[in-house]
C-alpha cells in the first residue's frame, strides 16, 4: 500500500478497497518501526491524524472527496500547526504550540489530508544537510551514513522511505530540490508568491517558498493544486490565476526546447552526476525536445549574493525570539540584557548564529551599501541572465547538486563547503523561479537530481516536462533497500 | 552674547483608523491590557504584515494639505532594535521613499506676520506597545494595545527661530491633522506627540549648533516649558565654557526640567533596510485626483469663507474655525435659523462656558446645535427675549427638549399683546404712587423700577421694548 503514488492512493480510497483509517493506521506503524534509524519526524501525531482519516472517510463516503482526501501527509515543522508543536527545528520553538494553522495547512486540511505529523529540517531551514536541527540529523535512506540533504531533510526522508505519501517543505535556497535530489524523489519550488507564506515561520522573506515533496510529478500537480493560491494575508502572495496543474500532464514535448547552462556543468560538478543528467537529458531528445548549450554567466555571484540577503532577512525575521512572549527563555535572567542574551545564545544554534550575525554585519552602518545594496543589485542581473534564457528556451535543466549525498559529519565543520551544494539551486530563488528535481539514474546505488527551472509561475509546464520523463523511465519509483 | 534658537519638530500622529496598520486588530483607546493584539502584533512566528490602505489615504490627505512632493511609490522599511514592547524586533516604518515629501506650512506670528515653516518629509509607521513598570513586584508588564496603531510622522526643517513659533506650529499641524479628520488629537491619549530638536547659535552665524533631541511631549505647554527650560541650559552651558553634547533628553514634566537618556555615541545601529514582507505602495495619479477632491476645507479657507459669509469679525471667525467640530457646529446653528452674529456669540460664549463648566467636549455636548439653532431663531423673531433664552437654553441643556417644546411647556412666549400688559402697568401705576410721583418730578432714573416690575409680574415674558413704551407713555401721559 505504501509503494502508492496519491493518485492510485485516492482512486482506492474512492473506490472503497481501503479506508483512510486503514491508510493511516499503516503509516502509523511504519513510522513506528522504522523512523527510529531515520529521525525524520520531530513530532509524531497519531490522534490527529485518526481523527483526520475518520473524517474523510465520511466525506468518502458522503461523495464530497476530492483527490487528496484522506491521503496521509507529513507537514515541514517550519508550518504553523494549531495546537500542535511547531518547532522549526529550533530549541528555542521547543514548547511553542501554534495558536493558529498556517495558509499552506488550512488548505492541506480543506482538502482532506491527514496529517501524520511534522517532518525534521535544519534549525529555522538554515543548513543543507538537516545536521543543524536541534532534534537531531535525519538519516538518509539509501545510506543511514549519509545526509538526507537540506533543509526539509526530514521531508525528503520520508518520502523515500515510505512514511507518509508526500510532505511540504520549502525551499530559500534549494532546501526542496537539494534534499528531494540526494534522497530520489519529486520536489517543486514554486515560483515566488504561488504558495502562501502565511504561517510559515520566515527565514529570508524574499527568497522561502513552499512547495510538495512528493513521488512523482503527479502528485506534485496535486498536492500544488491544494497548497497553492493568492492568500489575502500574505501580501506577497500572487494575484495569478490557478491554472489545473493535472490537465496538460501528458502535453506532448515535441518541440520543447531546452537550455543547459554551460555554467551547470563545469569544475566542481562529479562525473556521475554529469552522465546521469546527460542520461535523462538524452530522453527528452527521444521525447521530441531540443537541446542548446545556454549561459547564464553571473552564475557564480549566485552563492555569495545568497550568503548576503538570505543573513540580512533572518537576523530581522528572527529578532522576534527574544524570550518575552513564547519559547525558549533563560533560567533566571539577571535583567533585560541577560534575559536576551542568554535565551538567544542558549536557543539557538550554531549555524543560526553565524547568519545572524553575518546578516547583521551586512546591514549595519556603513557596510550597507557594500554589501546588502550590492547584493541586491546582483539579483536583478541574475534575474536579466534568466529573462534573456527564457527568450530562447522553454525550460532550462541541469544537475540539482554537484554531487550525490555526502556523509554525515563530513561538511558540518566547514560551513562554506556546505554552502556550495545549494551552487545550482540558489538562482532561482534569488530570480524567485520555480524550480524542480526530479529523480533520474543513481550513481553507486545513491539518487541523482534533475533540476528543470521554469519561468514564473510556468509551474504547469515544469510538471508536463517532469511528469513526461516519468512517463517514460521508471527512475522515480525505485525505493530504497529495507523500505 | 546673543544667541539665536534653532528648533525642528517631529510630530506623531496616530491616524484615526479602526484597525490598525498592519493587522485587523482594533485600535480603540483604553481596553484591558493585550485584548486588542492579534497574532500578527504578538510577532507570532509566521504570522505576515498587510497594509490597511486607510493608512495610505490620511497620510495622502496630510501630503496634498501641505503641497508636499508626492512620489509614485513609498517603501517600508525594518528599523531593528530590540525592546520587549517591539514585538517583532523591528518596527515597521519608512526610511529612504517616505510616502509625503517636501512640502510646506504657514503659521500666523503674534505680531500678525506669517511665516513658512518647510516640513522635511512624513512617514507611515506602527506605534510599538507600553511596558508597564508600576504594576508589578520586581516585573514588568507588556501591553501590545497599542502596538501596530499607525502613525504619521511628520517632520519639520529646522526653520523655527523661537519657543513661540515652535509652539504655534505644533499647534497648527495640530489643528491640520483634526481638520483633515486623520488624528483625532487626543493629546492625553497620547494621539498627538511632539519630539523637539533645539540648538542655538550666536546670532549671525550660519552653521547650526550640536542640537539635542526632547522626546514624546504630550501637551502644548509641556512643549513650551520644556523648550524654555533646554534653551536656558544649553545657555548656560555654552556660556559656562562647555559644549553641547548630541544626545536624546526627556523631559520631565513633573519637575519642569529635561535629563539625558543616551547620547549619540550609545545610538542604536536601526540597520534599515526594505521589509520584504511588503510590496512597494504605488499612488497613481487618479488616486491623487480622488485625495484632492475629497480634501475638506482647510482652516484657512474656512476662515476666509466665514468672514465673508457670515459677517463676523476676524475674532470670532478665528475663534470659530479653530476647530473644525466648531465650525461644523455653528454652521448647523446658522443653517437651523440662527443669526450669524447671535449664533457666534451664544456658541462661542454660551455654549462654550457651559461645556467647560462641566468639562465636557463639544461632542458630548447635550445641546445639539439644531436645537441650538432653534431657540436662537425664536429670539430673532421675537417669541422670547434674550434673558428669558438663557433659561431656555438650561431647559434643553438638562434634557427638557427643544426650544419650542420648552417655551411651550413652561408658558415662556413673550407677551406682545398690549391689551394684556396694560392692565398690568395700570395695576402697578396705581399701587405706586411715590414712585410715579418722583419720576413726574424729573427722576427719569425710577423707569428702570418700573419695568423690573412689570417683568416680575409677567415673569419676564413681557417685551421689554414694548413694556418700556408703554410705560413712558403712561407715566409722562
Amino acid at each position: 500500500m505504501h509503494n502508492k503514488t496519491i493518485a492510485e492512493l485516492g482512486a482506492g480510497l474512492r473506490a472503497g478497497e481501503f479506508s483512510s483509517v486503514e491508510l493511516t493506521r499503516h503509516f502509523l506503524e511504519r513510522i513506528d518501526s522504522l523512523d527510529g534509524g531515520l529521525n525524520c519526524y520531530i513530532t509524531v501525531t497519531p490522534d490527529v491524524a485518526l481523527q483526520a482519516a475518520k473524517a474523510a472517510d465520511q466525506r468518502i463516503s458522503a461523495g464530497d472527496a476530492g483527490p487528496l482526501t484522506g491521503i496521509p501527509i507529513a507537514q515541514k515543522d517550519i508550518f504553523c500547526t494549531q495546537g500542535v508543536k511547531t518547532s522549526c527545528g529550533s530549541r528555542m520553538l521547543d514548547s511553542f504550540i501554534s495558536p493558529y494553522d498556517a495558509t499552506v495547512v488550512e488548505r492541506l486540511n480543506a482538502a482532506g489530508v491527514v496529517m501524520l505529523g511534522k517532518a525534521n529540517m535544519d534549525e529555522f531551514a538554515m543548513g543543507s544537510s538537516n545536521e543543524t536541527s536541534y532534534y537531531g540529523p535525519v538519516h538518509n535512506p539509501w545510506d543511514r551514513e549519509r545526509v538526507p540533504g537540506g533543509s526539509s531533510g526530514g521531508s525528503a526522508a520520508l518520502v523515500a522511505a515510505r512514511l507518509a505519501v508526500a510532505a511540504t517543505g520549502t525551499d530559500t535556497g534549494g532546501s526542496i530540490r537539494q534534499p528531494a535530489a540526494l534522497c530520489g524523489i519529486t520536489g517543486l519550488k514554486p515560483t515566488y508568491g504561488r504558495v502562501s507564506r502565511y504561517g510559515m515561520i520566515a527565514f529570508a522573506s524574499s527568497l522561502d517558498q513552499g512547495g510538495p515533496m512528493t513521488r512523482s510529478a503527479e502528485d506534485a500537480a496535486l498536492m500544488l493544486q491544494a497548497m497553492a493560491g493568492f492568500d489575502p494575508k500574505d501580501s506577497t502572495s500572487a494575484e495569478e490565476p490557478l491554472p489545473d496543474f493535472c490537465a496538460g500532464l501528458n502535453d506532448s514535448l515535441q518541440g520543447l526546447k531546452i537550455g543547459l547552462p554551460k555554467e551547470y556543468f563545469g569544475e566542481g560538478l562529479d562525473a556521475g552526476v554529469a552522465a546521469s543528467v546527460e542520461a535523462a537529458i538524452d530522453e527528452y531528445r527521444k521525447l521530441g525536445a531540443e537541446v542548446v548549450e545556454i549561459s547564464l554567466p553571473n552564475t557564480h555571484l549566485a552563492v555569495p549574493t545568497y550568503y548576503v540577503v538570505a543573513p540580512a532577512e533572518c537576523s530581522s525575521n528572527l529578532s522576534r525570539f527574544d524570550g518575552v512572549r513564547y519559547g525558549y527563555r533563560c533560567e533566571d535572567p539577571k535583567d533585560l540584557e541577560d534575559l536576551y542574551k542568554r535565551s538567544r545564545g542558549e536557543g539557538f544554534g550554531e549555524e543560526v548564529k553565524r547568519r545572524i550575525m553575518i546578516g547583521a554585519y551586512v546591514l549595519s552602518a556603513g557596510y550597507y551599501d557594500a554589501y546588502y545594496l550590492k547584493a541586491q543589485k546582483i539579483r536583478h542581473l541574475i534575474s536579466d541572465d534568466f529573462k534573456s534564457a527564457f527568450e530562447q528556451v522553454d525550460v532550462i535543466m541541469g544537475p540539482s547538486t554537484p554531487s550525490t549525498a555526502f556523509g554525515l559529519g563530513e561538511k558540518a565543520d566547514d560551513p562554506v563547503t556546505m554552502y556550495l551544494n545549494d551552487i545550482y539551486t540558489i538562482a532561482a530563488n534569488l530570480a524567485g523561479l520555480p524550480g524542480m528535481s526530479v529523480p533520474v539514474g543513481p550513481v553507486e546505488g545513491m539518487p541523482v537530481g534533475l533540476q528543470i527551472i521554469g519561468n514564473y509561475f510556468a509551474e504547469a509546464k515544469l510538471l508536463n516536462v517532469a511528469h513526461k520523463l516519468q512517463q517514460a523511465t521508471d527512475w522515480h519509483k525505485l525505493a530504497p533497500e529495507g523500505f | 552674547m546673543q544667541w539665536e534658537t534653532v528648533i525642528g519638530l517631529e510630530v506623531h500622529t496616530q491616524l484615526a483608523t479602526k484597525s490598525k496598520i498592519f493587522s485587523g486588530a482594533s485600535t480603540a483607546y483604553g481596553a484591558a491590557p493585550n485584548t486588542q493584539a492579534c497574532n500578527v502584533d504578538l510577532a507570532f512566528p509566521g504570522v505576515l504584515p498587510v497594509l490597511n490602505r486607510e493608512v495610505v489615504n490620511c497620510a495622502l490627505k496630510f501630503g496634498v494639505a501641505v503641497g508636499a512632493e508626492i512620489g509614485r511609490r513609498s517603501v517600508f522599511a525594518r528599523k531593528n532594535y530590540f525592546y520587549p514592547d517591539l514585538p517583532k524586533g523591528y518596527q515597521i516604518s519608512q526610511f529612504e521613499l517616505p510616502i509625503v515629501g517636501k512640502g510646506e506650512l504657514i503659521i500666523e506670528l503674534e505680531n500678525g506676520e506669517s511665516k513658512v515653516i518647510g516640513i522635511t518629509r512624513a512617514h507611515l509607521e506602527e506605534d510599538a506597545g507600553k511596558s508597564l513598570h508600576e504594576d508589578f513586584h520586581g516585573l514588568s508588564g507588556i501591553d501590545l494595545n497599542r502596538a501596530g496603531t499607525p502613525l504619521l510622522e511628520i517632520v519639520s526643517e529646522p526653520d523655527m527661530r523661537s519657543i513661540k513659533e515652535a509652539v504655534a506650529y505644533a499647534r497648527k499641524i495640530h489643528q491640520l491633522v483634526v481638520y483633515l479628520g486623520i488624528c483625532d488629537g487626543n493629546m492625553q491619549e497620547g494621539s498627538f506627540r511632539v519630539d523637539a530638536n533645539l540648538s542655538i547659535r550666536p546670532f549671525g552665524q550660519e552653521a547650526f549648533g550640536t542640537r539635542t533631541e526632547l522626546k514624546n511631549i504630550n501637551s502644548f505647554r509641556f512643549l513650551e516649558r520644556a523648550l524654555n527650560y533646554e534653551l536656558e541650559r544649553q545657555i548656560d552651558v555654552v556660556e559656562s565654557g562647555g559644549r553641547i553634547v548630541q544626545e536624546t533628553r526627556l523631559y520631565d514634566a513633573d519637575r519642569d526640567e529635561t535629563r539625558s537618556m543616551r547620547s549619540k555615541e550609545e545610538a542604536n545601529d536601526y540597520r534599515y533596510f526594505p521589509d520584504p514582507d511588503l510590496l512597494p505602495v504605488e499612488i497613481d495619479e487618479s488616486l491623487l485626483e480622488q485625495i484632492r477632491d475629497e480634501l475638506p476645507e482647510l482652516p484657512t479657507a474656512k476662515l476666509q469663507r466665514f468672514i465673508q459669509t457670515y459677517a463676523l469679525g476676524e475674532k470670532e471667525a478665528k475663534a470659530l474655525t479653530a476647530s473644525r467640530p466648531l465650525a461644523d457646529y455653528f454652521e448647523v446653528v446658522v443653517e437651523a435659523g440662527g443669526e450669524t452674529k447671535m449664533a457666534a456669540n451664544w456658541v462661542t460664549m454660551k455654549l462654550g462656558g457651559a461645556l467647560n463648566k462641566a468639562g465636557l467636549n463639544l461632542a458630548d455636548s447635550p445641546v445639539s446645535p439644531e436645537q441650538m439653532g432653534g431657540l436662537l431663531k425664536r429670539i430673532a423673531d421675537k417669541t422670547i427675549s434674550g434673558k428669558i433664552a438663557k433659561q431656555v437654553f438650561e431647559a434643553i441643556w438638562n434634557g427638557e427638549g427643544d426650544a419650542d417644546t420648552v417655551i411651550e411647556a413652561k408658558g415662556l412666549k413673550q407677551i406682545t399683546d398690549t391689551g394684556a400688559i396694560e392692565p398690568i402697568i395700570d395695576d402697578i401705576i396705581a399701587n405706586n404712587s411715590k414712585q410715579v410721583e418722583q419720576f413726574r418730578a424729573g427722576k427719569e432714573k425710577l423707569l428702570g423700577f418700573f419695568v423690573g416690575q412689570v417683568m416680575k409680574a409677567t415673569r419676564g415674558k413681557a417685551n421689554p421694548e414694548q413694556v418700556n413704551e408703554l410705560l413712558l407713555k403712561k407715566l409722562k401721559g
